[in-house]
């Protein structure tokens, strides 16, 4: 880590100052300043990046939906997310009446929290990370599991059943979708040998997403429903549940959840552009900014299926989590094991053995497997309660098409077809 | 260690996203599953019924659109028919016919925004369909604009015919939504029908029997969606219904989904039937001669018509006076609620939202 960080330009200046201004005594100073210059940058951008992405996000729905978007503020809407912030800002900040003051004015910020965390270990370029941990893939899935004890403080100190209903379903939702999950990063794991992200993608000669195509589908539906995007948004479902667990938020406590929720995305889809798509590499374009497209790429696949996919029912959320994902990540994981075995070195030809190898496995077992799960409704067996039972009028025949005889009405429009 | 755990009651609306208006769900949940439910309505009570007792009758034509608002035509079409029926008068066949292409337009928009609501409900951000069915629903509010000069509130039907002959740019503007929205339909269809989330959140959820449906006075897609095939349009023919073929669809199981499906295909008849009249129509008058202030002989008239969401009827009384002494609404959305609570016990609160969008109930229709 120190020698990247050293390299940098903004390190070595801010360094250099204080260093120079304070005397060679206050070197930790120095340093200190210099690693937090850099962290409020990238803390900061990712921020900025993650408020224009809602821009981006509401811009392209409108065009999956036949509308326009925001275009009102600045050319094309772009100052959208700035006027968005002002306005909440300027709102008034209510904590309901009966809501757990503390818990919940802590809760946005606890959100916001793994966020922030996250962004240290991935690379967004080459040779510039904040810290290339040698467990990354590890501190990834803890630091994520963060955000719901956020959800389930926010649900819990709001006096809402419709908050209480959201928190619930996301603890539900989020515990099980941290397996499959991290079955996922197993994988690819697995075939790094390393859980640096760093490593992870120096190894892909070839991206990860063609290699393990099993655990990139994996790893998209568990990152989706732990960012609670759709398909798998229960915990804010709209038409149900109001806003689930923002139900009683306003003003900036609700904007810190929502900068949270869309910065997320976007640090979602930088760590799978690390993970599968070779991260900065394979660059015709400065590494920087080919990452930043391959984030792109991902943040439009996610907007795609927003405007699409209906939502999941939560117990069909839970079905898919234990009975389809963790048999296929189980699956993938052993496959790769096995895979390593066999060929110890992996360059880009053994990757592309390894990758016909995977397809044809996978492709069968994904296909075969959601035949064997079955996600359909069974009528309920909750024990029916039945006052007023449905009786039903026994004996009345079906019409055929263009009937003559009326089912209920027959009597009393006959009694006033001659008024 | 067991737990001790309590039914929680929650209020589900009148403030609500998924509520079609002012409507109000006292649900009890057992968790998410739904044991208890009481419709609450009466938030958008107006007195129409008592209003109407205080108007001339040409005058009511105009509550009638504030009823069903977002099929207006046939809420005109309803009354006037009624009145038609009591005072004895005979609208011309041109007026008729137009008042038939109206009504069948006015079918596709209402049975537009039930489907499009579909995927609302399940929950795609937007909803994406219903972007989709707003775009065609807005050409035919654009034709209606053309004929009466009004997109919602419409009063285009007159006792005794319609207000006024399609304009020249009517016909063109028809032709091409007749071309355009059958492969609209398939793109709905593709979009909402075949996806495999939706199969699986709707079928089988919330079911009714043919019985049932029945007893509880269903009227309209949501019975035929329980493969009763029964539309008053076959059954006992108003306008030029019986000029025109048409089939009535059904399906069997009765559950979300084929109450959606049912309203796809209805769209698709109703784009057959303008196609037939437009084929048909010839010109003249399309109104039939008579004073704007009648008095109607003493007497009674109920005359049903397949509304959107059903059977759509005015029982108008008169006494001989210029206003009706009595005028009852039967509306489909309020007889749709009578299985409210045996249709949702035992589903979880996803499915109550999908379920109602499924019975596609009209508050100001409910509430009158």
């Amino acid at each position: 880590m120190g020698e990247t960080l050293a390299d940098n330009v903004i390190y070595r200046n801010v360094y250099a100052f204080v260093e120079g201004a304070l005397g060679p005594d206050w070197a930790w100073a120095a340093y200190a300043a210099g690693g937090l210059a850099i962290i409020l940058l990238v803390a900061n951008g990712v921020m900025a990046i993650g408020t224009g992405y809602t821009w981006f996000e509401r811009r392209l729905l409108g065009r999956f939906q036949g509308r326009l978007g925001p275009n009102r503020a600045g050319p094309f809407g772009l100052f959208q997310p700035i006027a968005d912030a002002i306005k909440l800002i300027s709102k008034e900040d209510i904590i309901a009446l009966g809501a757990d003051k503390v818990v919940f004015t802590l809760a946005p910020v606890v959100m916001l929290a793994p966020t922030i965390l996250v962004l240290a270990v991935i690379p967004f370029g080459s040779g510039s990370w904040l810290a290339d941990l040698n467990v990354a893939a590890l501190y990834i899935a803890a630091v994520s599991g963060i955000a719901t004890i956020a959800v389930m403080m926010a649900g819990y100190a709001s006096p809402n059943s419709f908050s209480l209903f959201g928190s619930m379903r996301a603890v539900a939702m989020l515990v099980s979708y941290e397996v499959p999950l991290v079955m996922a990063l197993l994988g690819v794991t697995i075939l790094a040998q390393s859980m640096s992200l760093v490593d992870i993608v120096e190894a892909q000669a070839l991206p990860f997403l063609i290699v393990t195509p099993l655990g990139a589908l994996v790893f998209l539906a568990a990152v989706s429903a732990e960012l609670n995007r759709a398909p798998f948004d229960v915990t804010e479902a709209e038409s149900e549940l109001v806003a689930g667990y923002m139900t009683e938020y306003s003003g900036m406590k609700y904007g810190v959840f929502m900068l949270a929720e869309f910065t997320n995305t976007v640090v979602a889809g930088a760590i799978f552009a690390a993970l599968f798509l070779q991260g900065w590499k394979w660059a015709v374009l400065p590494s920087h900014l080919w990452f930043l497209i391959k984030v792109g790429g991902f943040v439009f696949v996610a907007v795609w299926v927003r405007a699409t996919l209906p939502r999941f029912r939560l117990d069909q959320i839970l079905s898919a989590a234990w009975k389809y994902l963790f048999p296929l990540s189980l699956l993938n994981a052993m496959l790769l094991a096995a895979e390593v075995i066999i060929w110890p070195e992996r360059g880009a030809a053994e990757l592309g053995i390894m990758a016909a190898v995977n397809w044809a496995v996978s492709v069968p077992a994904a296909l075969l497997w959601s035949r064997a799960v079955s996600l359909r409704s069974a009528p309920p067996t909750l024990a029916a309660l039945s006052p007023r039972a449905f009786s039903g009028a026994a004996g009345r025949a079906r019409q055929a098409p263009g009937g003559e005889a009326a089912p209920d009405s027959a009597a009393r429009s006959a009694g006033t077809e001659g008024g | 260690m067991t737990l001790r755990t309590e039914p929680v009651v929650v209020n589900v609306g009148p403030h609500h996203p998924s509520t079609h208006g002012v409507f109000r769900m006292k649900l009890t949940f057992d968790g998410e599953n739904i044991i208890d439910a009481e419709p609450v309505i009466g938030y958008l009570h107006r007195g129409t019924e008592k209003l109407a007792e205080e108007r001339q009758y040409t005058q009511v034509i105009t509550l009638t659109d504030r009823l069903d608002y977002v099929s207006s035509m046939t809420n005109n079409q309803a009354y006037v028919l009624s009145c038609e029926r009591l005072v004895g008068i005979e609208p011309p066949a041109r007026g008729k016919y137009l008042r038939v292409i109206a009504a069948e337009l006015q079918r596709v928009a209402s049975h537009l925004i039930g489907v499009g609501f579909f995927l609302q409900e399940l929950g795609v951000f937007g909803g994406t369909a219903l972007m989709y069915a707003f775009r065609e629903r807005e050409r035919i509010l654009d034709m209606f604009e053309m004929l009466c000069g009004a997109r919602i509130t419409l009063s285009y039907m007159r006792i005794g015919g319609v207000l006024q002959d399609a304009p020249e740019e009517f016909w063109p503007s028809l032709r091409s939504f007749l071309d355009d929205m059958p492969g609209y339909a398939d793109e709905m269809q593709a979009l909402v029908f075949e996806s495999e989330i939706v199969r699986a959140r709707a079928i089988g959820v919330a079911p009714v029997s043919a019985e049932d449906a029945v007893a509880a006075s269903f009227t309209g897609p949501i019975l035929r969606a329980s493969g009763v095939a029964w539309d008053w349009r076959k059954a006992a023919p108003y306008d030029v219904y019986d000029q025109v073929e048409f089939e009535v669809p059904t399906c069997e199981g009765g559950d979300n989904y084929d109450r959606f499906w049912v309203r796809m295909q209805e769209v698709r008849q109703s784009l057959r039937i303008i196609e037939q009249c437009c084929a048909q129509i010839e010109p003249g008058p399309v109104r039939a001669t008579m004073a704007m202030l009648f008095r109607p002989p003493p007497g009674e008239a109920y005359v049903p018509i397949e509304a959107p969401k059903g059977e759509l009827g005015f029982y108008l009384v008169s006494d001989g006076s210029i206003a009706p002494y009595r005028c009852h609404v039967r509306s489909p959305s309020f007889m749709s609620l009578t299985l409210f609570r045996e249709m949702l016990v035992g589903w979880k609160l996803a499915d109550a939202i999908v379920t109602l969008g499924s019975l596609d109930f009209n508050m100001g229709e409910v509430d009158r």
